[in-house]
């Protein structure tokens, strides 16, 4: 089978294909740049920080963001939320966040919490959905941070960070947005939904590359405030032994990815010229199809909100009697839909779905999946349920 | 002619510095920091002398930190 025939559908792993412009940018920054940016004063030097600079503002300008040099470059999200974990909380400190969390979060919010960090996790509905008054009963004196995703990775259920942003400002604290799963297809804007820290990846729904994701740090942290993940060469400040203080140096230590940023920039213009309007408007709309779909296949379950205006375009559900990992090799072997089963590293928001330890099946799509792809995708599903009724 | 140089304390402020200057019509290029004004690896923004005064007044009302400017 090959890969035209596939049908892809696991966005909220990895989004593919990606724009060909971001490959473009790759090699033209391999063959014609190549060199080490902020390191040397010559030309290629130069251009290769250029690049990086302008994926800076580029980012900055996508969530309305203030400040470009506050936007930190990563490998990946889940870095990027252990910098603004590790970085914010000291023992003593009081943490919420939600039931419906990504392994990114839970795992360093339960190691902090051995370390004498208290943590509350606000438990969500069955469609994983969040209540924002829950958020603000759980607030104690020594509330510093709230950490909420901005949309579910296994479900797609989207969660009211607005709202829950006008709370932890009122009260003083500060609020963490994963949004690895709605940078791109969802309008995020950090000064209107009162975000303080924006932890994002590139290679979802921002179309580039894997090993670019990065922190966007609002004006109400203090750069004094938020330590860094690790020290070392800066090309700024040499002379000294000691990190700088200044952003983004004193969070970016060692040779950045430029290659991969290259080819975010590149996707963040693709990303621009298409309209995050119309990219959203076009997996609504497949959403739903695919929803309206699978409510019509016996034996299978639904999980999340079921309407597309509620959530990503991110769909999990089970088929009575087969194993979701059964299911997944069927759709692959048989008919070339590529989905992801299981857990989704994500136990917490399964054990709220009530889909612990099974798990589900996962369909995720992205701005290049088809009309006709969903079709084929619900028919192959039928059948599957049809042969074991 | 003569030049004087805008230090900075890192790359992203080089290129934040150089994009304000050139929407403002004022010429500047980066260069390697010269030896004598710092042992710092990194790049500067260069400038003609007679510009002094309206780069360091667009540098004021920008907010852009920056290390010093001196003449070359």
């Amino acid at each position: 089978m090959s890969s035209d025939s596939l049908i892809y559908l696991d966005n909220a792993a990895t989004s593919w294909p990606k724009p060909p412009e971001v490959a473009a940018a790759m090699v033209a920054f391999l063959e014609q740049v190549g060199a080490n940016p902020g390191r040397s004063g010559h030309r290629l030097s130069i251009e290769a920080a250029r690049i990086v600079y302008a994926t800076r503002e580029k980012i900055a300008a996508l969530f309305n963001a203030p400040d470009p040099t506050r936007v930190i470059f990563t490998l990946n999200v889940t870095e990027a939320l252990n910098l603004a974990l590790y970085g914010l909380l000291r023992p003593g400190d009081h943490v919420i966040t939600s039931s419906m969390e990504h392994n990114s979060v839970m795992r360093p919010l339960r190691a902090l919490e051995s370390c004498g960090v208290q943590l509350t996790v606000v438990h969500c509905a069955p469609d994983g959905t969040l209540n924002p008054t829950d958020v603000a009963t759980a607030i104690r004196e020594n509330t510093v941070l709230v950490v909420l995703n901005h949309a579910s990775n296994v479900c797609g259920t989207i969660l009211p960070v607005g709202e829950v942003g006008q709370i932890v400002r009122q009260r003083g604290l500060l609020l963490l947005v994963d949004a690895a799963q709605t940078a791109g297809v969802l309008p995020i804007n950090m000064q209107a939904e009162a975000i303080d820290l924006l932890a994002f990846t590139g290679h979802k729904s921002l179309y580039g590359p894997t090993g670019t994701g990065g922190l966007v740090i609002g004006h109400r942290v203090a750069l004094s405030q938020l330590k860094a993940l690790k020290q070392g060469g800066t090309g700024s400040r040499s002379e000294r032994e000691q990190q700088p203080e200044f952003a983004p140096d004193k969070y970016e230590s060692g040779t950045p990815n430029v290659v991969g940023l290259a080819g975010l920039e590149a996707a963040l213009d693709w990303i621009q010229r298409r309209g995050l309007a119309e990219i959203r408007a076009h997996e609504m709309s497949l959403c739903q199809q695919l929803l309206d779909g699978m409510q019509a296949i016996p034996g299978l379950t639904l999980y999340g909100p079921c309407q597309a205006s509620l959530q990503t375009a991110t769909v999990s559900f089970n088929i009575d009697g087969l194993e979701p990992s059964e299911v997944g090799l069927r759709l692959d072997e048989q008919c070339g839909v590529l989905c992801r089963v299981g857990l989704h590293c994500a136990p917490a928001a399964h054990r709220t779905l009530g889909t612990f330890p099974t798990g589900t099946v996962r369909f995720s799509l992205g701005a290049f999946n088809t009309s006709e792809e969903i079709e084929i995708a619900l028919s192959a599903l039928h059948h599957l349920a049809l042969e074991r009724h | 002619m003569e030049y004087a140089v805008i230090l900075v304390y890192s790359t992203t402020h080089a290129l934040q510095i150089e994009k304000l200057l050139r929407e403002h019509g004022v010429e500047c290029k980066l260069i390697p920091v010269p030896r004598h004004l710092s042992s710092d690896c990194g790049i500067c923004v260069r400038i003609w002398r007679a510009d002094l005064e309206l780069v360091w007044a667009l540098l004021q009302e920008s907010g852009i930190e920056y290390e010093g400017c001196y003449r070359l």
